[in-house]
């Protein structure tokens, strides 16, 4: 179990990348730290790893305080973005390198290093430099080299952006695989919404060295706490449009749509809705956003169709998934209706309970 | 595969590299033939052997070879090479650029600054500094260590010109350690910290190979410098009893004050062979390196 305590760390020069925060990652949990470049993510997992040191607060690993370990004694292993194999040595050699800090002796390490090289399919390769593998290749032996130590906690910096996209997805279905095995508690950084979501238990969603919101992929994704979190989970960014909320319902951009329980009398909203629950009609409605197509991206098996709105409340870009064939040409007129129900309604920035 | 990019012909091109051939030609190959010939002579600086110098066959050789002082120096000079180039200024350069490396900021700024003074002032100024710090009475050494009356140079002429000239040449050393240093990738170290690795650990797994090639071509460079090096004569000159007599200082103390211009070219000669020896097996250790690394 990782707990962590009022954690802050200012850069000098004032920047604060971690900012007063406080979190809980449960034992062989998969837990994601998302966010935009600059959010912290990073800072936050080499504070975890003892890399940088906090300015205030406390990091707890299992039972025991170690804010002020180093990270040697921390009982953490890490899988650097880049790898950092070490060129001059071969894979048994990196494998086994804690082993060897740790003063394992030759022939016992040697055989630790083949069994997890074995696990990870990386038998053929034992003899081989780092420069003479594969990117992913190199990734499953900065794996193995965590793996062999044992230790209680693993800490991976962006472990796929070095991978093409291909790839990417197999490593992606091997990590979750290998961490479900292995049960050993892991923090991953990453920005990639999408990986996130696929790989972790649970995912903190961060911005600006604090934390918007932590759950599981499906609350994160279905009930996004605020409207930060909102535009930031989803591979097509979610509608997010301001209106106001009147007792005969919600006035959103030209449409009147049904009230919302928690909000009435005039209150300021904004309203949100996924472009996937957001359907095409081609005739005039009282509840849609009436607008003309201005781009239609090909999705694959669906259409992304932007249609720009014009209404007394000032000029919206109104996005809708409509499936394939279904699309209409640009510049046609056309009228999206939100499936109420899916519907996500924020006041101040955060998320109004039905 | 058409090898005359600019279209010149092979003669014209010729005509283009001819002055710096001759430049080439007559301050560094004649001098190094005609230092080759004089040591083969008898050629004095006075005398009649300076007007008339004849041909002495490879006496002037022997005699070096199996001179005590010719001993004593060339000793000097390989304790004078290991002490201040390889341990000192390549030991205190890799030291100081390690302990900056994370460093920004005023204190980095007033470190190198000040040793790369060391490096930038003429030899004569450093020379009259260091006199002026070590000696016996008015030395400031002696009166900031309340030892008055202790004779540095007369007593320790040895150590004295290693310490000097290791203060004087490390800024080389730590400016190209500190350049090759950047090369470390930080997730390298913070691995081996991962690990628990020690600082010597992380030096020995991580860094050192890493620089390797670096290292090797500031130990060759220093060490050819150093061995050439005729500063100390300006502090010592060779004294007292030639106990800092070390080889460059030798030739000038035999050729120059001596007088006996046909020796000190033949030493001269010996010392070229030296410097030889020395950068092949440099050369040679770069290159293995490099047959691994592929």
């Amino acid at each position: 179990m990782i707990s962590l305590h009022g954690l802050t760390k200012e850069f000098p020069g004032g920047v604060r990348a971690v900012d007063g925060l406080d979190l809980a990652i449960a034992d062989g949990e998969f837990f994601a730290l998302l966010g935009p470049s600059g959010c912290g993510k990073t800072t936050l997992l080499r504070t975890i790893a003892g890399l940088e040191a906090p300015t205030s607060g406390r990091v707890v690993i299992g039972d025991a305080d170690v804010t002020a370990l180093p990270p040697g004694r921390r009982d953490v292993a890490m899988v650097f973005q880049d790898y950092a194999l070490f060129p001059h040595m071969d894979v048994t050699a990196n494998i086994a390198y804690p082993l060897r800090v740790k003063k394992v002796p030759r022939a016992e390490r040697e055989a630790k290093a083949a069994e997890t090289a074995a696990r990870l399919s990386l038998s053929e390769l034992l003899a081989r430099r780092p420069a003479q593998l594969s990117g992913g290749q190199q990734q499953r032996v900065a794996l193995a080299r965590a793996i062999a130590c044992h230790p209680a906690v693993f800490l991976f910096d962006e472990p796929l952006s070095n991978l093409d996209a291909r790839m990417r997805l197999e490593a992606r279905t091997f990590l979750k695989r290998l961490q479900r095995e292995l049960a050993v508690t892991t923090v991953f950084v990453t920005h990639d919404q999408g990986e996130a979501l696929a790989m972790a238990d649970r995912i903190a969603v961060m911005s600006a060295g604090r934390i918007m919101q932590v759950g599981t992929p499906s609350e994160v994704f279905q009930r996004p706490a605020n409207t930060f979190v909102a535009s930031f989970i989803g591979s097509t960014p979610m509608n997010l449009l301001p209106g106001v909320a009147e007792d005969d319902g919600l006035h959103v951009a030209g449409a009147v749509l049904p009230p919302a329980p928690g909000v009435a009398g005039g209150e300021e909203i904004v309203y949100g809705l996924r472009p996937e629950y957001m359907d095409l009609a081609d005739a005039a409605r009282k509840d849609a956003f009436a607008g003309q197509v201005s781009v239609v991206e090909n999705l694959g098996t669906s259409f992304l169709v932007t249609l720009e709105v014009t209404s007394p409340s000032g000029d919206h870009l109104v996005q809708a998934v409509v499936p394939e064939d279904a699309e209409p040409p640009p510049g046609a007129r056309a009228w999206a209706v939100p499936r109420h129900p899916r519907a996500l309604v924020y006041r101040h920035g955060a998320l109004v309970v039905p | 595969m058409n090898t005359d990019a600019a279209g010149l012909g092979r003669a014209r091109a010729f005509g283009f590299v001819l002055p710096a051939l001759v430049l080439v030609g007559v301050f560094l190959i004649f001098p190094a033939l005609w230092t080759i010939y004089l040591g083969l002579t008898d050629f004095r600086l006075t005398g009649l052997a300076a007007a008339n110098p004849s041909l002495v066959g490879a006496d002037n050789y022997l005699t070096a070879l199996g001179d005590e002082r010719f001993h004593t120096s060339l000793w000097l000079t390989v304790q004078f090479v290991l002490g201040s180039a390889v341990i000192g200024q390549a030991g205190l350069g890799f030291a100081i650029a390690w302990a900056l490396r994370n460093r920004t900021g005023p204190v980095k700024r007033t470190v190198e600054g000040l040793v790369l003074l060391a490096w930038i002032l003429p030899s004569s100024v450093v020379a009259f500094l260091w006199i002026a710090l070590l000696d016996r009475d008015q030395g400031t050494l002696n009166a900031f260590l309340h030892t008055p009356g202790f004779a540095w140079l007369l007593d320790h002429p040895m150590a004295s010109i290693i310490v000097f000239n290791t203060w004087r040449g490390t800024a080389f050393s730590m400016m190209l350690y500190g350049a090759a240093l950047e090369n470390v990738p930080p997730s390298h170290l913070e691995t081996a910290r991962l690990a628990g690795a020690s600082t010597f650990q992380q030096l020995r797994d991580v860094v050192f190979p890493r620089i390797t090639g670096h290292m090797l071509t500031n130990l060759l460079l220093i060490s050819l410098w150093t061995f050439n090096d005729f500063t100390s004569f300006q502090i010592t000159a060779g004294g007292p009893e030639g106990r800092s007599e070390i080889l460059p200082v030798y030739i000038y103390n035999v050729a120059v004050s001596g007088g006996r211009l046909g020796f000190g070219a033949a030493v001269s000669f010996l010392v070229l062979l030296i410097n030889l020896v020395l950068a092949l097996v440099y050369l040679r250790l770069l290159r293995g390196r490099r047959g691994v690394a592929t």
